[in-house]
């Protein structure tokens, strides 16, 4: 052989992406801090991705979102504990091909009892109970789990549901053990995963170590992540400039923070990125005057989302409606169509010249205001948009009185609807319409703090829920999310973005797009150092 | 001088007793409870789900039902379970007292250190360019609020050494334990050593015009044996107190030094609890708190009479 054939087929190999699979490094401990100390290790009975972030590299799920592409969609979920899937012809069953020879952490061989157990319990069925199963409405349209012997696990279905596979490859989706109980995984869980639970002390640390014995041979090339739980944000970044840790919290970084960290540890690595939690208006529609749509319409169209975002994030969020918009979103109305929407267009002082007519309509005046508390969770991301909030609804008469609740009454507060008008945060660990509408906007959930109840929308739902062609779902969900901003269901002010940093020598993170909660399997990240 | 102990004692377990009824009820009072919060972090989820937890902990029991049973198992030596980590409350608080004890102490050692001597100084040399630079220094370390000096010291640490002193892992030996503790006990002392150095001077200044001072010095003392070895043992007294008050307080109340240095101690701990509403821990914790508050007090009371003869603790 040539030396130049040789140079040809090495240019070949790198360019086949090989070479990669080399560089990789084995070993070292990547070091993070972690903003809060989670409420339990158990990410099936949390909704925080404090959870996911320190604990979902402890588990696998049935499938899961490729974890170095940043926008989630059903194209990127791939198997993980699965080795394929398959729908039934009427699309009503979901079967799962299971992977053979995978053992738990504690040796005890994983088989399809623990997937059904797994989501016994979600659905509430098993007598291993969770104390808290926040998404048990995930599952409302499964009927069953069965197992044909230890390979094989099949999802029966109410309706066909093609979101399914989505959430099942949710970071809020891992499988547990069935011999392990919902208490002990709150405090020393057991997975499947890339690395084992060392030990969390509440307030003080978190620590992972490497799964020798990973079904996924090579992986993972970390020795453990040790996570240092540090809640004052001004010490953290000044410990991640200061070289202390590896990675900041993801997608936690604020815009100005992000200015400090890059003028002062020039050599890290930096993105901001959505993270699809939306701010929004919450607005108690059955108690006077409220139950005036004017009213609620005339608050809608005096937002001015621009100032939200020019004020809070320097410019770096985005408007959008009930679904995340493009381009992380893939579901999101496009702008084009937000603009139509009354109160999202760009002229501010038309929209609030047309909300003051609306509010002198109702018999309010520059001379008859209305006065109102604006409640808040006393926490700066709820609090600070709230200001402006209240800034901005005086120009249509209302005076607003920021009412700051405690984080530990919030939730019981807006849920009982002791309130009038709200700031609410609203997460999306997937990104489909499914979790937002039934979670959100369904009559009767848990979660619609608004009560917003339209039964012929709710059909809708269904209809797009049951879609399996993803142009037209996606043509429903636009309509949908649509008339949910006309109908003032919970005016979205922005969609936030965040800051994820890391060191230089930290390699192969990817952050996601479209969610802060399915990316944290820690696999493929590797320390070049 | 036994009566007095005894009847001491007695007053301590009555203070004790009222602080526990206090922290009960106030914790009682304060709306929301684990249940609401553990619901919080989660989102709201099922109330059926919610009563099954607070039948598990006990909280639909009377307030009088909880009472008894905590104060039965506090005499038992049983501090209960804490609601958020499911350990036992004394596996969660123990760990945390030697941390914040070694800081305190390292930061009482701090402010006696700078604050008496300084103090003694500032008064001998009374009036002088000295003394104004003491006092402005003392009264500049009053008025630093612990958290922005905090934030300072962290802020120059990264600027001028690329690193940043605060609490990442338990120390292994006692010379890390003490480079680990030194920049956040200075940060905290400082306060403490500017009202220990002004107090000092105060007092120092008030005996020093006393009689005897002058008949020490005209029998031919010198300044060192005036200043040190009558004036400020006289002028102790009240030095005492302070610093009997400022030991009770660096073991409860360094919440804001434990946040900006991360220090997982003991007010820290205890500010989460009370966030998380996890009772037995905040009780507890208080308790402890309290009984070294009390205990402070009496070592001070019997610190007087070793100070000063004259003080007879029977009486």
């Amino acid at each position: 052989m040539t030396g130049k054939r040789i140079a040809l087929v090495a240019g070949l190999w790198l360019a086949s992406g090989v070479l990669p699979a080399f560089a990789q490094k084995q070993g070292g401990v990547l070091t993070m801090y972690h903003r809060d100390s989670p409420a339990s290790a158990s990410i099936h009975e949390e909704a925080t991705y404090s959870n996911n972030v320190a604990f979902m590299a402890i588990f696998n799920n049935l499938v899961m979102f490729k974890q170095d592409v940043p926008q989630n969609s059903v194209d990127s979920i791939v198997p993980d504990l699965a080795t394929s899937w398959a729908w039934s012809a009427d699309n009503t069953k979901l079967t799962f091909k299971l992977r053979d020879g995978v053992t738990w952490h504690d040796g005890k061989p994983f088989t399809s009892a623990d997937v059904k157990c797994t989501f016994d319990m979600l659905m509430g069925k098993s007598t291993n109970k969770f104390r808290k199963n926040p998404r048990k409405s995930w599952y409302d349209n499964v009927v069953d789990v069965t197992t044909n012997g230890d390979g094989e696990a099949t999802f029966n279905l109410k309706r066909p549901q093609p979101a399914l596979i989505s959430l099942l490859a949710s970071g809020y989706t891992p499988i547990y053990p069935c011999h392990a109980s919902a208490a002990d995984m709150r405090t020393k869980p057991i997975g499947t995963g890339p690395f084992k639970f060392v030990e969390f002390k509440i307030n003080e640390s978190i620590k992972l170590v490497r799964n020798p014995t990973y079904w996924k041979k090579g992986l993972p090339y970390l020795d453990g992540i040790d996570f240092t739980i540090i809640p004052n944000r001004s010490t953290a970044i000044l410990a991640f400039i200061a070289g202390k840790f590896d990675m900041t919290f993801p997608t936690e970084v604020t815009v100005q923070l992000m200015k400090d960290i890059k003028g002062q540890a020039p050599q890290a690595v930096c993105k901001f990125e959505s993270s699809n939690v939306n701010t929004n208006l919450i607005v108690n529609r059955d108690a006077p005057p409220f139950d005036n749509l004017s009213i609620r319409r005339a608050m809608a169209m005096a937002i001015d989302r621009k100032s939200f975002i020019s004020i809070l994030f320097e410019g770096q969020a985005d408007e959008g409606g009930a679904l995340l918009p493009p381009p992380a979103g893939i579901w999101g109305l496009p702008q084009e169509q937000l603009q139509t929407i009354p109160g999202y267009g760009p002229d501010v002082k038309k929209n609030r010249d047309e909300a003051r007519k609306l509010m002198e309509a109702v018999g309010y005046s520059a001379d008859k205001r209305l006065k109102v508390k604006v409640s808040a969770r006393n926490i700066p991301v709820y609090r600070d948009p709230a200001v402006i909030l209240i800034d901005q609804l005086k120009e249509i008469y209302i005076d607003g009185e920021l009412d700051v609740v405690e984080t530990a009454n919030w939730f019981s507060k807006v849920a009982r609807k002791d309130y009038m008008i709200g700031l609410n945060l609203t997460g999306n660990a997937v990104d489909d319409p499914d979790q937002a509408f039934y979670e959100n906007f369904a009559c009767g959930s848990e979660r619609n703090y608004t009560n917003y109840c339209n039964k012929d929308l709710e059909k809708d739902f269904d209809v797009q829920s049951q879609e399996t062609d993803l142009a037209k779902r996606r043509a429903l969900a636009w309509a949908i999310d649509k008339k949910l901003q006309e109908d003032v269901a919970r005016p979205v002010i922005f969609y936030s973005r965040y800051g994820s940093c890391w060191q230089s020598h930290v390699k192969g993170v990817t952050v996601m797009v479209n969610s802060s909660y399915n990316g944290y399997r820690y696999e493929d990240v590797w320390l070049d150092k | 001088m036994l009566s007095y102990l005894i009847r001491r004692l007695g007053l301590m377990v009555l203070t004790l007793f009222g602080i526990s009824i206090i922290i009960f009820t106030l914790l009682r009072v304060v709306p929301g409870n684990i249940v609401d919060v553990l619901f919080d972090a989660a989102g709201f989820v099922d109330p059926a789900d919610k009563l099954k937890i607070e039948q598990d902990l006990g909280l639909d029991k009377s307030i009088p039902v909880q009472y008894a049973t905590w104060i039965g198992g506090l005499l038992r030596g049983d501090l209960g379970y804490s609601y958020v980590s499911e350990k036992p409350a004394l596996a969660e608080i123990l760990p945390r007292i030697p941390i914040t004890a070694r800081l305190a102490a390292l930061a009482l050692l701090f402010a006696v250190s700078l604050g008496v001597p300084l103090g003694v100084i500032s008064a001998v040399r009374q009036d002088t360019k000295l003394d104004y630079t003491l006092r402005v220094f003392s009264l500049a370390g009053l008025s630093l609020p612990a958290f922005w000096l905090g934030l300072l010291i962290l802020m120059a640490a990264v600027a001028l050494f690329g690193s940043i002193p605060i609490y990442s892992a338990a120390p292994k030996t006692w010379f890390d334990s003490l480079v680990m503790y030194a920049v956040p006990a200075a940060a905290v002392g400082l306060r403490s050593s500017a009202l220990i150095m002004r107090l000092t001077r105060s007092s120092m200044l008030e005996v020093l015009r006393q009689d005897y001072i002058r008949t020490a010095r005209s029998k031919g003392a010198s300044d060192r044996t005036v200043n040190y070895g009558h004036a400020l043992q006289n002028a102790m007294l009240p030095i005492v107190t302070v610093i009997g008050v400022e030991a009770a307080f660096l073991i409860g109340g360094l919440i804001v030094t434990e946040t900006v240095f991360n220090i997982p101690g003991v007010a820290r701990f205890l500010v989460e609890a009370i966030r998380w509403r996890d009772y037995p821990i905040v009780q507890n914790l208080v308790m402890f708190i309290a009984v070294i508050v009390v205990l402070s007090n009496f070592i001070v009371d019997l610190l007087y009479a070793v100070l000063d003869p004259r003080i007879k603790l029977a009486d």
